[in-house]
């Protein structure tokens, strides 16, 4: 019988990899967007619209997005893993939330290309 | 006889009596947790929300609304501490990964600067945005 990990970090490397890329990516975004908000003051629904419709914001925004939610997937199943035993359990918490950050990249898209 | 020389380890299984025993770095670490589970809990409505705000002069007017309710401007507070604590311990996690901070005091002293730095953001964008 050979024990085979169903739910687990298969590439540990490459995910702690990532899951630092994608913070540096976060926070360089980040100090980039309240620099946007510092100078342009958004109060207003004219400002703030415009602030997203613009190409090279919106392209960075959803570079953002994209890098939240891997940096999210990485961080959750971290957490499914130390505090969920149950394979089972852990499987449909892994799909679920898979599916929810998945949805979250359409979504995100749908947002700033409507604009 | 074997068994008799299997040293007893301590085993630090009540999480509350661990809590409490906590140097500093221990509290920003479960902190950094905690804050990025609230914070991907909270994405669909913060979508939601960012949707509304970027839409439509009349969904911007809707989610003026909302963001006024005193709950949603509780719950805006405990998001920006949330945000800005998981973004300086973060970045302090960054560091020692690049070996820069790594010993006991300097470990200690950064994690103090992170709460220090974090609390008073998370004070004065409350006040600059919530107030």
């Amino acid at each position: 019988m050979i024990n085979r990990i169903v739910v687990g970090a298969h590439y540990g490397l490459r995910d702690w990899i990532a899951q630092r890329a994608t913070a540096v990516v976060m926070a360089f975004y980040s100090l980039f967007i309240v620099v946007i908000f510092l100078v342009l003051r958004p109060t207003d629904f004219e400002t703030w619209h415009n602030i997203f419709a613009n190409g090279p914001v919106k392209f960075f925004t959803f570079l953002f997005a994209l890098s939240l939610f891997y940096h999210a997937w990485i961080g959750i199943r971290d957490l499914w893993m130390d505090y969920v035993k149950p394979v089972s359990a852990r499987l449909t918490l892994h799909v679920l939330t898979i599916l929810a950050l998945v949805g979250y990249v359409a979504w995100t898209a749908a947002i700033l290309w409507r604009l | 006889m074997s068994e008799m020389r299997i040293r007893k380890r301590p085993k630090y299984l009540d999480l509350f009596s661990i809590m409490f025993s906590l140097p500093l770095p221990g509290h920003l670490s479960i902190l950094h947790r905690a804050s990025g589970a609230g914070l991907f809990l909270m994405l669909a409505p913060l979508l939601w929300l960012f949707q509304a705000s970027v839409t439509s002069p009349e969904s911007f007017e809707c989610f003026a609304s909302v963001a006024a309710h005193p709950v949603a401007k509780l719950l805006f507070a405990g998001l920006i501490w949330a945000f800005l604590h998981h973004f300086c311990a973060g970045v302090r996690f960054l560091f020692i990964d690049l070996d820069v901070g790594v010993d006991l005091a300097a470990a200690r002293r950064s994690a103090a600067i992170v709460f220090a730095v974090s609390l008073t953001l998370t004070a004065l964008v409350c006040w600059r945005i919530l107030l």
